[in-house]
């Protein structure tokens, strides 16, 4: 269902490679660590041919029709290699998102890991939280094992140049059976100043049977170049695992953030990711759940608020590969100014997948007449006894319910207010972690308070 | 002679170029209940709705007096900050807005509005579980959004909470024994008899009789296509009850 009047786009050949200043040339440079094992290499190669062959995506792409990356083309697309912090402390650093949170955080400046940033708090027996580029080193078998395994190149040209370059980026592994209480939180920081630049964060979640995790990203700028942050955090839970991910992205407003969770579940296992898009020129979010594993669930939670000429864009694929499987994406948008949110579910059940149990619902509440959503759900069923539902709304505040709030004396604007943020918080309140939730609902609330600051002004 | 809390005189009103109320006049003075009886489609709730502030009705005539102001150019939440209070027909279900919140934003803007300091979460609290005591109502209540997945009979008692919790100067009830049952009617009554003051007033709006041997008024007012047709003490609501709308009205007020 798409309920934007169709415009023919403007099409663009899709940029290759060699037009995007990128060759082998690039790729053997950015492999510092000459001791990188030769699975790693072979499959940064094939990343590297795939994004070649596959180019940048363009509106004549199915998947890519609401969101044009043509300028990402600008970017430089290789890696930042130099560390530079411009500027960022340790009491900056606090004063960001979660940024007050005990646990155990993994900082990276620009892409790049930085130890004395970090903090590792006490964490159960076997339980490793480390940068993935240490991994490599001390736990080649586990990384391996996982690794590139998950999120394909084949068919995303970005996570194909992720591939090809990333440098660093998270490693946690919760073995069988241990539980780690406090949320583990993943920092993305970029202080780049020059337009252009460009991090290919690379995380791996590894959580093994009858484990329990929480996992925090978060993508936020100090300063407000044009940068592009291309993640993708490949996600294992194995057998009765419990997941908790939160992706916070308020990456700054000339900035271009593409990131693909890519979800691997096991039998059993309950897994919830929560994508939060508030910054960004332009956002993609990718979430790829593969179920592949009996009676398991998989929520995938997520809210959009934008402002001024924002884009920002979930595409799912939720692959129900076996039986007794319940997945649930709950995605709500809230668009001001000329903004945009596009919303893309699409739900597979495949042969086996029988009494599979597949919702999916996106709600936009659009803030002003020129704000736009798109949402596109996909079913593909091929098994017989399932139940799959979609739904979606595009709309404005309900006038009833400001009526109601104004009669008992809360004024305009704090009604309007009140309704957004209950709106917002359908989305907050499935976060299972309190901490994370009370934190999220505070930011989301601070920036609706910005938000209208801003639309009031003329 | 005491200042009446409300002076409503020769009001005119339309909705989509359609005139609904014809010229009402009614004057409210400290310490009474009105009721306002009349049969469906009369202007009952597009009275109430026009002093609570609902947009969508045009005033082609006559004024209200509230408090020495002219109600009608005053926002919605300027006139509930003022004590004015509508109990709805239909409560709003607001999911996601959590009733303590809600309620304590309400009440702590009408005691900026009156100069008074604000209550903060904890102070809040106390005061508004006292009410939910007075009225008899699940502590949880509180707990939930606003009207969400409340009964019709929850609903009608959660506005009658809100109005023990805001003390209103002038309270309008909506149809309030709409779809209540007999037990809920009880309550809701007890409720509204309960706030009850001399320094207040009250206007209940309803189409049956029924609810008026729980709440008594102290005057009795017949709406009928759009103008009050007979005023009277509270024996008018059983005589009503005895020959019904129709017989009743003279035949000049009988639409042709």
């Amino acid at each position: 269902m798409n309920h934007r009047t169709e415009t023919k786009p403007k099409v663009t050949p899709a940029p290759r490679t060699k037009e995007l200043s990128l060759s082998h040339e690039v790729l053997e440079r950015s492999e510092s660590n000459p001791d990188e094992p030769a699975w790693l290499l072979s499959a940064r190669k094939a990343g590297f041919l795939s994004f070649d062959e596959l180019g940048l995506p363009t509106l004549r792409d199915e998947d890519w029709r609401f969101t044009n990356v043509a300028a990402i083309a600008k970017m430089r697309l290789a890696p930042v290699v130099k560390p530079e912090h411009h500027g960022l402390t340790e009491k900056l650093l606090s004063q960001f998102p979660f940024g007050a949170f005990a646990g155990t955080q993994l900082v990276f400046v620009n892409g790049q890991f930085v130890p004395e940033l970090s903090s590792l708090a006490q964490l159960p027996e076997g339980v490793k939280v480390m940068s993935l580029a240490a991994a490599l080193a001390t736990e080649p078998v586990l990384v391996e094992r996982h690794l590139c395994r998950h999120a394909t190149t084949e068919t995303n040209a970005f996570t194909a140049l992720n591939t090809a370059f990333f440098q660093d980026g998270a490693f946690i592994y919760v073995p069988a059976g241990e539980t780690v209480v406090e949320p583990i939180h993943l920092r993305f920081i970029s202080t780049a100043k020059e337009h252009g630049t460009t991090t290919h964060p690379r995380n791996l979640i590894v959580a093994e049977r009858d484990s329990r995790v929480t996992v925090i990203e978060s993508y936020v700028s100090l300063n407000e170049a044009a940068y592009f942050t291309n993640a993708v955090t490949e996600l294992v839970a194995e057998e009765n695992a419990l997941v908790e991910h939160l992706k916070f992205q308020d990456e700054n407003q000339q900035a271009f953030h593409i990131a693909t969770v890519a979800a691997h579940c096991g039998r059993a296992s309950n897994v919830v990711t929560h994508s939060i898009a508030l910054g960004a020129k332009l956002s993609r979010s990718n979430i790829f759940a593969t179920l592949a594993g009996e009676g398991l669930e998989c929520i995938l939670n997520g809210l959009y608020l934008t402002r001024g000429e924002q884009l920002a864009d979930h595409y799912m694929i939720v692959d129900h590969a076996q039986p007794h499987g319940a997945s649930h994406e709950y995605f709500n948008g809230i668009l001001a100014d000329k903004s945009k949110g596009v919303f893309h579910g699409r739900i597979l059940v495949r042969p086996d997948a029988q009494k599979t149990d597949a919702k999916q619902t996106n709600k936009n509440l659009l803030l002003s007449d020129h704000a736009t959503a798109d949402t596109k759900p996909q079913l593909e069923i091929y098994a017989d006894d399932v139940k799959c539902t979609h739904g979606a709304t595009i709309g404005q505040l309900n006038e009833e319910s400001i009526f109601y709030l104004r009669s008992r004396s809360i004024p305009l604007e704090k009604a309007r207010r009140m309704l957004i943020h209950a709106f917002a918080g359908e989305i907050i309140d499935r976060v299972r972690c309190v901490a994370a939730r009370e934190e999220l609902d505070r930011l989301v609330w601070d920036r609706l308070e910005q938000n209208q600051k801003m639309t009031k002004q003329p | 002679m005491k200042e009446a809390i409300i002076t409503i005189k020769d009001l005119s009103a339309e909705v989509e170029g359609r005139q609904i109320l014809k010229g009402i006049n009614l004057t409210i003075y400290p310490g009474e209940m009105h009721a306002i009886m009349g049969p469906n489609g009369s202007g009952k709730s597009t009275l109430a709705a026009i002093l609570a502030g609902r947009e969508g009705y045009e005033i082609t005539g006559g004024e209200v007096i509230y408090g020495g102001q002219d109600l009608l150019a005053l926002d919605p939440e300027k006139r509930a900050a003022e004590g004015v209070f509508l109990a709805f027909q239909y409560p709003v279900e607001i999911p996601g807005v959590n009733s303590t919140y809600f309620l304590k934003t309400a009440y702590n803007e009408i005691r900026k509005h009156r100069g008074l300091p604000e209550l903060d979460a904890m102070e809040f609290l106390t005061f508004v579980k006292e009410k939910v005591k007075l009225l008899h109502l699940p502590e949880d209540l509180l707990k939930r959004p606003v009207n969400y997945g409340f009964s019709g009979g929850e609903k009608k008692r959660n506005e009658i909470f809100q109005m023990a919790v805001l003390e209103p100067k002038f309270a309008i009830l909506d149809e309030t024994d709409s779809g209540l049952d007999i037990d809920a009617l009880k309550s809701v009554s007890q409720g509204v008899n309960a706030l009850k003051r001399p320094d207040n007033a009250q206007l209940v709006i309803t189409h049956y009789q029924r609810l008026l041997n729980f709440i008594v008024p102290d005057f009795v007012h017949v709406l009928y296509d759009g103008r009050i047709v007979k005023s009277g003490g509270k024996e008018l609501a059983l005589e009503l009850e005895e020959t019904g709308y129709d017989e009743m009205m003279p035949a000049a007020a009988v639409p042709a």
